[in-house]
Order: C-alpha cells, then structure tokens, then sequence
C-alpha cells in the first residue's frame, strides 16, 4: 500500500530553536493516525510543514509517492492537504459562509459576488455536517464552539484527501465532539487519511488507527494504538515514568479569607460568579476554551470592567476599577502572555523586576537608586532560582521558565498576597514546570492566597487545592482537590451547559 | 445554544445593517447642523448655497471614498492628497504640453493613480512596510514630482476647452434648469456608488473586510493576500485619479504646490463616517456623509461669520467626538 503522506527526516529551525529533528511521518488512505507529545514537541510545526504553513529546512516529504514541495497553503490545498487550526482563525467581522468559503467565493462576471449561491453551498455544507448554523450569521457574534464548528465546516468544505485537525475538540462538549467523531468515521470510510493532535487520551484510544510519539522536536515511535497501552504512549511522551503525584493539601479551612468574590458577571462572558479564597490557598480553574475563566481574572484584576459583583479583600469591600485599584490592594495577575502583557522583554531582568514597585526605589528626587535595584533583583533571582547570567540580561534572552519566574519575582517584590496565575506553564518545558510548581506551592505555604487558571486538567488536579470549574461563564461547581476528584467529575462540570438558555433543536 | 436567534435577513438589508449605528449617528448629525444652520441664517438653505456645498463636498469626498478602501483593510493612505495634485499635473502633461485630446487626459489621470496605488500597495504587501510609513514615503515622493514636472509652475488648461466642463459644467441642469448640479457632485455620487456596489457585492470588496478582518486567516485560507492587497490600493489610486480630474478641472489648472493635507480631511470624513481606523468595518455612504457633516459645517460656520481659523478647531473637535461615540457604542455593544 503506498501511503498518502510520506515525511522522512524533516528539520525546521527557527531563530535559537532546532524544533524539528529529523522527524519521519506517514498517512495511510482511510486510517486515523494520532500525533502525541507534550507542549512544544514540534507536533503543530510539522503539521504546518505538511500543510504548507512552513517551508521546511530538509528532508523530504512525498504525497502518493512523489517528492513535493510546498510553496505556501495554497498548494497543499491543491494537492488535497486540510488543516483545522488550534488557534481560531476566522474572520469575525464577517459571515459564516463568508468565512467557509473565503478565497473560493462564487463569483458572476467582472469579479461581482454570487451571495445568495455561496449561502446555498454552505447551507449545503452544514447540511451534510448537520450544523444548525445560519450562513448569514456574523462569525463573531457565536459561540467559541460555534466558531470552532465553522472552523471544521471550512476544512472539510475542500473535500481533502489529507486532514489535520489541531485539538479539534478543545472547546466542544460530548454531544458536539460525538458529533465530530461521526463525521471522521465518515471521512475515513471514503477512504481520507486523518492527522489527529490531542492531550485527550480517551479520544485518541477511541478513534485513532496508530499513534506517533514525538518529544522536544524528535520523533520517537509510531505504534499501533489497539495494541499499545496508554500508559506505553504517556511514558513515551514524557521520557520517564510518571508518578501520578497527588498534593498534600493543608487544612486551610479556619484560615482568614483573603479573597471573596460575589455574583461576578460581565455580559455573557461572566455571569453571576461566586466564591471565596482563603489564604494558603490554591484554588484551581479548570474549564473549556472561552469557558469565561481568564474573563473572571480579568474583572477582578481591574483589566475590564464588570457590569456587576461585589470583591472582598481580607474581608473588606474594596472597589477595583483599574489594575492600579487591584496592586494596591495586593492582587497581582500573571498574564497568560507573558510577552506582551507580563514583560517588557526588551528590558533587564533588574528592570523587570522591579517595574511594578519602582516608587519604592525612588527619592524625593525622582531618581532611580540603581544600587538598591540590584540588590534586590539578585534577592530573587536567588530565591526564585531564575537561571541568568547576571541581573543585567535582557528577558527575551531568557528560557520560558525563567521569563515566567521574573514575572513572579515582579509580583512578590509588589507584596502581593493574592496572585492569580494565568495558564502558569505555557509554553513552558517539563523541568521547568516541577520548579514552577514547587514555587507556586512554596507561595501558598507562605500564606499567600493562589488561583491558577489552566488548561491542563493534569495541571489543575496536581496543584490545586480545590477545582473551580466554569462553563460558558457560569463557575458550574467547586470540586476537592487531591485523589477524590476524577478527570470526568471535571469534564462533567465543564461541559455543563444552562440548558434553559439553549433554543429548541440546538 | 445562544440567546440570540438569527432572523434570515436579505442581503441587502445586511449590507445596510453594517455599521448602521454610527451611520445612523452621523445622519442625524447632519441633519441637526442642516436644521440649525437654517433656523440661524435665512441664506443657509438656498438652492445655490446647497449647491455650493455640494460643490465643495465633490474632491474631498471622492479622496473619502478612496481612502475608506485602504481603511477597511486595517490600513491607511497618507500619500492621496498629493497622488492627487500628482494625477492632475500628469493630466496637465498629456493635455497641455503634448496637446492631446480630451479622453487620454482622464485615462492618464487614472491610470497615474492606479499605478502610484499599486506603487504603494507593493511596498505594503510585498516589501512589508507599514502602510503609515509606506504612504508617507510617497506622499513625499508624489509631492516632489510633481513639482519637479511641472518646474513648480502651475500647468493651464486653457487649450481644452472642454476641461473644466468636467466639474464645472452641469449635465443634470440642461435637463432639469432648475437644478444646475455640476458634474463634479455627480461624479462624486457616481463613483461613490460604484465603490458601494465594488465593496458590498465584488470579490475585491469582500477581500477589503476579510484583510481588515483577520489578515492571516485569510492567507492561511490560500488566497494570494499580497495581491489583492495591491489591487485594493490601486483601485483606491484610481479613484484618486477621479479626484484629480476633479480638481485640475475645477481650478483650470494643476498646482502643484497643492495637495497636502487633503489626506487628512478625507481621513476625517471616513472617521466620522463610522468606518474603523483597526480595520474589518466600514461603508462607503458613511465617508459621504462624513464628508458632507466637513462640508456643511464649514460653509454653515461661514454662512454665520465664524471666522475661518475657528471653523478649524470645531472640525478637528467634531471628530473626536466622532470617535469617541462609536467608541462607546462598541464598548456596550461588546
């Protein structure tokens, strides 16, 4: 049988980083071969190798045996190739069949737009997908899931022989992703070689064929998933035994509340959003994209406003209305992007570090004491334990880890006793997240008051002390941390939609 | 699964839905300067006064409507005031110093905006620089050539009669004598719908809102974003041809001296028209009637013996104003 794609030894740089070593990949017609491996293993680079996204360094890449090379995402549309996207990538200014069928809009004479037959292909389109989905409707007005929907819609719309689906089912709940997982047993009945990236391992076991292991940008194995049991393929993802380690959670029930937050809400982002933090507390959120987590962060740390809520801090009304209101009050708030609203990445670890506290070094003359600056910059950087060369290094220079513990440094020089932490490992290497997880663990045990948002459903449950889960803006339960709670108990929540606000038929 | 249904609607109402709400703003405007300047000064709403401001509307609004092209894409145009004087000196070239006829003046007008569009439009898309920085290069650029052709002398138009008949003539008032509109107001609404009409039903148009939209969606989607790029600023260059033709035909001559900060005021009425500066939403009937409000306004002030550096400041206030009510409207509506 020839296969379909065929990649061997594949290598991408990219500026500082060797991302791709000598990869190999292979797709069979009809079969769904699952791609696996932690954060920044290189699996979304390959996939943009193979759909034309990237332009790759070496190696060869065959489709039904012939050398080809991709000069951008044209022609891997033409050679049958489809991709999904992690990251949204829809226009949202514009309607859903606008978005379907972008670059492939029917046209009449002279360039003029056929619109009412682009409606009807899509309508067809979603038809065949069973989507309840007005064509007409503005893409930014719907749902995350929604979109993500249409996102699929699209692909599928080019009839590919070759798709790649990004964690298609990140934003979907179980009646969507069953929905989903129809539509793929379709595709691979007529024959269409599917490319599956997920962290689900339920769902890998549930419809892929094989499954190929990549770590830190090689490739490991390629295995027959019927055959190869989960923990085979997480050992091979992580490169040791894991230890599923359970947190020792302290007693924090009689401490003081550092944090109370009631009846929350913000359009449909946020609504009516309860509950209290203690200090020495970790409390985890756990929910799907768009699911309102980083929005409730946001309100509470001053950055958008809120349409109602009250927020207690250690156990008086404080009214925050800009993030100048909330450090002074001592919440600080990690950004999930760290380079654009956590760093000033072009500057010094020192300044850095001292960035939200600079009133603290200045005299009555307004002048900066560099000297005391320094001082305390290697303070943390030895407490931190920020790998750099000197407190002079700029902080672009520096690993993700590190850039994530000068963000830190920041908030602790700020006296910050309630630290929101968002999505705290991304982008970040697996040694680098124990460390970051101990520090996290190191602060609670210091009295500081703690939620991490995060994606991770391992990352919640190894950290958290208790498990807030939202669900399309509602905070839908509260679960205990440790071992009593099961990664389902969570989805469960997570998917826990307010079936009064659904119209009939959706 | 939402809260809000989706009632089918015709496409055209949905074209005029878009960005209704701060048209709708700016129409009200209007009307509240037409009805207050009337109710303050009996000369105000005289035919030949409404006419004048019509008149006055016609270059700045057809530069509005080219430039709104560029704006859509998340873009701007900072070179059209002098790409324009630049069309009418090239015009002034081909009709006065090689005396050629008539129609091959209005072709080399608009060709020459097509071509300094596509010159801009390549530096933007291919070359990657920004089009702030792009635009203001060829301002710079258009303003000294046209300078250096004409050797800074203005360019006459008296050996084609048929010249200043473009603006100035009125093809309307030898049908209807008692509307003497000139043609240059009726090539404004001309040319503004068909840049409506090129906008809402075309392929280009569409590709102006899905570049202002998500510009690397749309590239991801394997459409060639670097050439229609180009194509968007050379049909707003050639639009700006219009213009030139416009303006040369009004003043019987090319200045070359003229021009700059013509950018700006076509930029204001596209603002104040509700179309965003970050790309993704606009319409061509808001930068008209954003132009109209400049034009009402100064004449309306002028009618009333403001002096003229004081209808300055109010334009430069109307437009922050502008901008801060649809930037409260987005702010509730998001």
């Amino acid at each position: 049988m020839t296969y379909l794609v065929e990649m061997k030894g594949i290598e991408k740089h990219f500026p500082g980083v060797h991302a791709l070593k000598s990869v190999q990949f292979d797709l069979m017609p009809g079969e769904v071969h699952a791609l696996m491996g932690e954060n920044g293993a290189g699996k979304s680079t390959l996939m943009k190798i193979m759909s034309g996204i990237y332009a790759r360094d070496g190696g060869e890449m065959r489709v039904d045996g012939t050398t080809v090379y991709l000069d951008g995402p044209r022609a891997a549309q033409d050679l049958g190739i489809g991709i999904i996207h992690q990251e949204l990538s829809l226009m949202n200014d514009l309607t859903a069949a606008q978005n379907v069928l972008i670059g492939r809009e029917p046209r009449l004479r002279f360039g003029r737009l056929d619109e009412a037959e682009l409606n009807r292909q899509t309508t067809e389109i979603f038809d065949a997908l069973k989507l309840n989905i007005d064509p007409r409707a503005s893409v930014g007005s719907l749902t995350i899931a929604r979109q993500q929907l249409i996102e699929i819609a699209k692909a599928l719309s080019y009839r590919p022989r070759v798709l790649i689906m990004d964690e298609p089912t990140a934003a979907l709940n179980d009646a969507e992703i069953a929905e989903l997982f129809a539509v793929i047993a379709r595709l691979r009945a007529d024959g269409v070689g599917i490319v599956y990236i997920s962290h689900k391992m339920d769902e890998i076991k549930r419809i892929a064929d094989r499954v190929t292991v990549m770590r830190d940008g090689a490739y490991i194995d390629t295995l027959d998933v019927a055959e190869t049991p989960l923990s085979t393929i997480i050992t091979l993802m992580v490169g040791r035994e894991v230890t599923q380690s359970t947190p020792e959670i302290p007693d924090t029930s009689q401490a003081p509340v550092a944090l109370q937050v009631r009846g929350l809400t913000r359009g449909r982002d946020v609504r009516n959003v309860s509950f209290a933090l203690r200090r020495g507390e970790i409390l985890g959120f756990a929910g799907l994209m768009g699911a309102g987590r980083t929005e409730v962060a946001r309100i509470i740390f001053g950055a958008d406003p809120r349409d109602a809520g009250e927020i207690d801090v250690g156990g008086a009304p404080v009214d925050i209305r800009t993030p100048n209101d909330a450090v002074r009050v001592g919440i600080g708030y990690l950004s999930e992007d760290r380079k654009h609203f956590g760093l000033a990445t072009d500057m010094t670890v020192r300044a850095n570090i001292a960035m939200a506290s600079l009133e603290r070094f200045t005299g009555s003359t307004g002048v900066l004491d560099e000297a005391a600056m320094k001082r305390v910059a290697q303070d943390h950087i030895a407490q931190l334990g920020i790998r750099t060369p000197s407190d002079m290094q700029a902080v672009r220079l520096l690993s993700g880890g590190n850039q994530q513990k000068v963000v830190m440094a920041k908030w602790l020089l700020r006296d910050c006793d309630i630290l929101i932490f968002d999505e705290p490992t991304r982008g970040i290497d697996v040694g680098a997240k124990a460390e970051i997880y101990r520090l996290l663990q190191d602060l609670a045990a210091q009295g500081r008051a703690i939620i991490v948002i995060s994606s991770e459903l391992p990352e919640v449950m190894r950290l958290s002390h208790r498990i807030a889960v939202m669900c399309e803006g509602r905070l839908t339960g509260i679960l205990p941390g440790g071992p009593a709670t099961t990664q389902e108990q969570i989805m469960e929540l997570a998917t826990r939609r307010d079936t009064a606000l659904a119209p009939a038929g959706d | 699964m939402t809260t809000t249904t989706h009632a089918p609607k015709s496409a055209v109402s949905r074209i005029v839905a878009a960005g209704t709400h701060q048209r709708v703003l700016a129409f009200t405007s209007l009307i509240i300067l037409l009805i207050g300047f009337s109710l303050a000064s009996p000369n105000f709403m005289q035919t030949s006064n409404m006419i004048a401001i019509l008149q006055a509307t016609s270059v700045n609004g057809v530069l509005a409507v080219a430039v709104t092209l560029v704006i859509i894409t998340g873009g701007i145009d900072l070179s059209i005031g002098t790409m324009m004087t630049f069309c009418a000196v090239i015009t002034g070239v081909v009709l006065t110093y090689a005396g050629l006829p008539l129609l091959l003046g209005v072709i080399a007008a608009i060709a020459t905006g097509a071509g300094s569009g596509l010159a801009s439009g390549t530096f933007v898309a291919k070359m990657k620089i920004p089009p702030f920085i792009a635009t203001l290069g060829m301002m710079l650029i258009l303003k000294g050539l046209s300078l250096v052709i004409s050797g800074t002398r203005p360019i006459y138009f008296n050996d084609t009669p048929g010249f200043s008949e473009i603006s100035r003539g009125s093809l309307i008032g030898e049908v209807l004598p008692a509307l003497p509109i000139p043609n240059g107001v009726l090539i404004l609404f001309i040319v503004a719908g068909l840049a409506a009409y090129i906008l809402g039903r075309t392929v280009l148009g569409r590709y102006c809102y899905a570049l202002g939209s998500n510009e690397e969606a749309v590239r991801l989607s394997g459409v060639n974003t670097d050439r229609w790029k180009i194509a968007i600023y050379a049909m707003s260059g050639s639009i700006v041809g219009v213009a030139g033709l416009l303006i040369a035909s009004r003043l019987n001559s090319a200045q070359p001296a003229l021009g700059l900060g013509y950018e700006l005021e076509a930029i204001a009425a596209v603002v104040i028209g509700g179309t965003s500066l970050s790309g993704g939403r606009g319409t061509i009937l808001g930068s008209l009637i954003g132009a109209l409000i400049m034009a009402v306004l100064t004449n309306g002030l002028r009618v009333l013996s403001v002096a003229q550096e004081w209808q300055t400041v109010v334009t430069g206030a109307i437009i922050i104003l502008a901008v801060y009510a649809d930037m409260m409207r987005r702010k509730r509506s998001s």
